[in-house]
Order: structure tokens, then sequence, then C-alpha cells
């Protein structure tokens, strides 16, 4: 039997509309699950990240867990991928970085509409978030970008395939959108 | 004989008088551009368009074509080039794509998409830029202007008005507006002026309006810009109608 490719999966800073693209693949999924096992990735709820040939990052890094995960990941995985704009280049999350932390907190927690007993979260078991918000590059190195909001279906196939089968990563024009 | 010169070993006809890219938008050949727009003097600033022009890297935009000169356009080094300039444009400003109205019929992107550019890869400076929204039908984001200058060249030679300028230097130059508050309100622009409609990002936007042209439909889902052209163009033409 073939060794299947093993394949995580992380959600940082995003919306998981990356992870539903990937689900997006639809009948093609059943070609790729003979080719590829999942380890770490909301989709198995596997918590600790295994040896891995790729793994796949959604989201930017805006808090100290997304950090330790994406630590994790670089460690683990002999090829990681940033995937959707989030990841490349911080996205809509990172809009915060007009303002202070101090001014986001005060805002939706403290200042903002429709807000009763308002306080500052400070439970230990929140992760700290940064004073900015970061594509995933600034963090660790990445071996591959793939952009969208999410990049499409067709275009995590054509990575996946072309990764999988060793073939150089190349796109149709329409497979490429920063949106 | 007509005089002519190749791009890329195409034989190209131009008129004396005309530049490298005058004369390549004439035979339809696509050299990358954002800072210019036929309808306005050159100014040679993107330096996206650079070529070589016999071995020399020259603006194609402020070049003059010469009779049996050699260009090369889209070779794998000025591609590569191509896209760090891209790169660099990107992380300078705040370029928030999915949130952003002229994403799909924006020339930033468009040129990126045609040079292959998959991320910006440099650290982000994410600039603090307020947007300014103090005019009753145009909005001024100046998060996404990239400084070509085309609105201050519209406003200065077709609207005669002089709305627009550049201030500063180096990474602190940043769009200017001619009035006493420095808002785009109390100014003299009008959204009917020539320079509500050349700019190629989302920077200059009519408000009232947003999103109208659906995800698939727009100006450059379908095909590359090097086959669709400039967005100012059908800017200009929708204006028209």
């Amino acid at each position: 039997m073939v060794n299947k490719v093993r394949i995580a999966t992380a959600s940082l800073a995003g919306c998981f509309g990356c992870h539903m693209s990937l689900l997006d693949i639809d009948e093609r999924l059943i070609e790729l699950v003979a080719q590829i096992e999942f380890d770490r990735t909301p989709l198995t709820d596997i918590k600790q990240i295994g040896s891995c040939d790729v793994g796949l990052i959604e989201g930017g890094v805006c808090n100290a867990e997304n950090v330790e995960v994406l630590k994790a990941f670089r460690r683990h995985c002999n090829i990681l991928v940033a995937v959707g704009a989030c990841a490349i280049n911080g996205g809509v999350p990172a809009m915060r970085n007009q303002y202070s932390l101090a001014e986001c907190l005060e805002e939706a927690y403290l200042s903002g509409s429709g807000i009763d007993n308002p306080q500052i979260p400070s439970d230990p078991e929140l992760p700290l978030l940064l004073n900015q918000v970061h594509p995933v590059h600034d963090v660790v190195w990445i071996d591959y970008f793939l952009p969208g909001c999410p990049p499409s279906a067709d275009t995590l196939f054509t990575f996946l395939g072309e990764l999988l089968s060793g073939q150089p990563i190349q796109f149709a024009y329409r497979q490429i959108r920063y949106d | 004989m007509n005089p002519s010169f190749k791009i890329d070993g195409v034989t190209v006809p131009f008129e004396a008088g005309q530049s490298i890219m005058e004369a390549a938008l004439a035979a339809k050949i696509y050299i990358p551009h954002l800072c210019h727009n036929p309808e306005f003097h050159p100014h040679g600033s993107c330096r996206l368009c650079c070529v070589t022009a016999d071995g020399r890297s020259v603006a194609a935009c402020t070049t003059p074509a010469l009779d049996g000169m050699e260009v090369a356009n889209e070779t794998h080094e000025i591609t590569t080039q191509r896209r760090l300039l891209l790169k660099l444009l990107f992380v300078e400003g705040n370029h928030v794509c999915p949130a952003c109205e002229k994403s799909g019929a924006c020339q930033l992107q468009a040129v990126a998409y045609h040079c292959g550019m998959l991320a910006p890869e440099f650290v982000h400076f994410y600039p603090r830029r307020a947007v300014d929204a103090s005019h009753p039908e145009t909005i001024i984001d100046f998060n996404r202007c990239i400084l070509c200058e085309l609105c201050v060249r519209a406003s200065r030679e077709y609207d005669k008005k002089g709305v627009f300028s550049i201030g500063g230097r180096g990474i602190q130059a940043h769009l200017m507006i001619n009035s006493a508050s420095g808002k785009l309100g109390d100014s003299h622009f009008s959204a009917a002026d020539k320079a509500a409609r050349v700019c190629p990002v989302g920077a200059i936007l009519p408000k009232h309006r947003g999103y109208e042209v659906p995800i698939g439909k727009r100006l450059y889902d379908q095909e590359s810009i090097s086959q669709v052209g400039d967005v100012a163009a059908h800017q200009e033409r929708d204006h028209g109608e």
C-alpha cells in the first residue's frame, strides 16, 4: 500500500471560509482522500500535530495561541502553505491595525453599543491578543501562498493535485484572486 | 519605409515622436503599467512599464521609440522585477481586497495577476491613514492610493482645478487636497470631474453605490488586463453612456 500524504490544517485569525472552500471540492474529495490522510485539523478534532508532509494555514496571527500553533505547524510540516487573504496579508482582521489594541478592546467591551456589564475579558485561559494582526510569513517561513477570500475549491484542488503528483504549481488565470 | 522596432521579437511600426508605450498600445502589445494613461502626459513614476531597450532599462512610457530598436518586455527577469515592485506597492498601503469595492476592476490587482504575484511576502507597513468622506458624492480612501498622480494630472490638465497634489518625500509621500481644511468636501472637486474617473485603484470612489457588479462579471474576472485594457478607459466609456 502506498503511504498516504499526511496533511494538517488550522484556522488562526480566520473565519473558516478557507476550510469551507476545501470541503467545496465536493465529489473530487473522494479522489483526494485516496491519496491523503489528515493529522491535526478541525475536521478530525485531533488537538496535537504530529509529523506531516503538508500544513495548510488559514487566517492571520492575532494572539499568542496563534503564534504557538503556527510555530508547531512549522516544526512538524515539511511544506507549509499560507491559505487565503488573512494568512497572506492579515486580511479583514488586520483592519484593526488602524487602531491601538486598547481602542479596539474599549470599543468592543466598554463603550460600544448594546453592552451589558462592561468589562474587558481577562480570564487567564484566554490567549493574549497581539498589538497588531500579522500575516503568517511574519512569524515562520512559508513555502507556498494561495491567495483568495477564500481560494476557490478549484484553486485548492489544482494546488493539492499538482503538489501530490510532484508537478510544478501552476494556475489558470481565473484561479488566482485576492478577494 | 515606415520606421519600426521590435518588442520581444514582434515588429512594431511607429510614428516619429511616439513612445515605446504608445507604439505598443497601437500595436495591441501589452506592457504592464499603472501610472500611464494615454490621455495624459506620461509620468514615468510607477516603473512597472520598465523594459530593456537595446539592453538598457528604461520606462516604456517616457522613452521614444527608435528605428531598429530591440525591446524586451515579458522576459522572466523583467516580470520578476515587476512582481517585486507590485509587492512593495501592496505592503506600503492597506490593500484589503476582500473589503474593497474596486476589487475585480482594480488595475493594481489586475497587473499583479498578469505578472503572477501570489502574495506580497514582505513585511506589511499597515500605515494609519484616515478616510476622507467629507465630499457628498465622492470618497477618498488614502489606504489604497499608489501615488500614480493620475488624479493630479487630470485635475490640473483637464479639469483646470488643481485639486490634488503629492506632498512629502520618499515613504512620507502622500496625496494632498487643495483646500483650506485639506478635506475634499471643502475643495472645488466635483464628481463630474475627469479626476473622479482616472483612479486605477479604489482610492477615489463614488458614494451612494456599492458592489454593483456581481463577482464573476467584473472587469478583470474572466480575462487578463492584457486583453481587457485599463480600468480608466472603461470608467470613461461608462461615464459617456
